[in-house]
């Protein structure tokens, strides 16, 4: 009974730490959702509707990186991203949608 | 007798939709429909106090502003503008060969459309284009240096009603049009227009500031801005509010910074100058 509680444990651990690895982040996965953070920014900014707050992200996902600390700079970079595409999006809705603040 | 009717109905609508179509936002109908909503929404305050700003809209602000203006903060650089004014470029030339009436009491005419260059061109613009065609470097747009020239020549034209002209030219018309959009897109992380503070929000408390108004907003620049700690130009004026609505600003005298610039003064038209102005 005690035997088979420590092998349930030990294989427990052993699955966990297989699944902690399997999702740790890499160099290159950072490098990659960086780019894609950057190149979404780079669009915005051709639309002149870049954010402060994407240009923030992507600043602190790149110090993360910089400590090792792949797993946060990979958050912060998709976040940097999904700031990137938001500005594109209201730039876009805002083409037609600022004639409806117009004083009439 | 109905089809009478119909016909009748057809040539009314077809003879009055292209009437409408071609007065309904054009820069005429804007600056009334414009004017009228700060009137009906202030009744209470002078036509020509709107370019007070935020003085025209909070009685205990008008009076620290009242003792501010004993000694203006802005009063150092009106000084230092008039001395390089006075003051010769390398070839001889001055500022004022630049500019009609030798540059005195002219700001009301700024900006304009160019019809060379197909551009808007603000006093800022201008002055470095004097310079650099007088063989000078060009000052940067946002302080210092162009705070105190634009100060001085504010300064000069006090009082003279704003006289900013769309001359038939379509590109100068979809300038006005390209600041209008700009004035009213929403930007930024926190999704504000300058419309939405100065025209929807104008008089109302953002922390311990009052919102000025838009008409006449930019009729006391240059300002001293103690949030700044000394003066800034237009340039610096728009850039700040970009970033205070978490956007990247863009670079000073861009294109939509001079068109904004030119669609805020034409909505001014007939409003004193009345830089350089000082503001919290």
């Amino acid at each position: 009974m005690y035997t088979r509680a420590l092998i349930r444990l030990a294989i427990g651990l052993s699955l966990a730490g297989f699944a902690t690895s399997a999702l740790a982040a890499s160099a290159d996965d950072f490098k990659a959702a960086y780019a894609k953070a950057e190149a979404a920014n780079k669009q915005a900014g051709a639309v002149k509707n870049q954010w402060t707050t994407t240009a923030d992200e992507l600043k602190k996902a790149k110090t993360a990186a910089d400590a090792g600390k792949f797993d946060d700079a990979v958050k912060l970079a998709q976040h940097a991203e999904a700031l990137a595409h938001a500005s594109i999006a209201q730039a876009k809705e805002q083409e037609s949608a600022w004639t409806q603040a117009v004083v009439r | 007798m109905l089809r009478k009717i119909i016909v009748a109905v057809a040539i009314v609508v077809g003879i009055a939709q292209p009437l409408l179509a071609d007065n309904a936002g054009s820069p005429e109908t804007d600056f009334k429909m414009f004017r009228d909503y700060f009137k009906s929404r202030f009744p209470k305050v002078p036509m020509n106090d709107f370019v007070n700003g935020p003085y025209s809209m909070d009685e205990g602000l008008r009076k620290q502003w009242k003792a501010i203006e004993e000694f203006p903060p802005y009063e150092f650089a009106v000084e230092q503008g008039k001395q390089m004014f006075a003051t010769p470029f390398k070839n001889g030339k001055t500022y004022g060969d630049c500019f009609a009436n030798k540059g005195i009491g002219v700001r009301q005419n700024y900006p304009y459309f160019d019809t060379k260059s197909g551009q808007v061109i603000t006093l800022d613009v201008a002055l470095n284009q004097c310079r650099e065609s007088n063989g000078e470097k060009p000052f940067d747009y946002s302080k210092d240096d162009m705070a105190s020239l634009t100060a001085y020549m504010a300064f000069t034209s006090r009082g003279k009603p704003m006289d900013i002209k769309i001359p038939n030219d379509p590109r100068a018309l979809d300038a006005y049009k390209k600041g209008e959009q700009y004035f009213y897109t929403r930007r930024g992380q926190l999704n504000f227009s300058c419309a939405s503070c100065h025209v929807q929000s104008a008089g109302d408390h953002i922390r311990t500031e009052v919102l000025a108004p838009a008409l006449g907003i930019l009729n006391a620049m240059p300002i001293y801005r103690s949030a700044w700690g000394g003066m800034g130009t237009t340039s610096r004026r728009l850039r700040t509010c970009n970033e205070q609505v978490r956007g990247v600003p863009l670079p000073a005298e861009d294109e939509n910074y001079r068109d904004v610039e030119y669609y805020l003064s034409y909505m001014a038209n007939g409003l004193p100058v009345s830089g350089p102005g000082a503001r919290p």
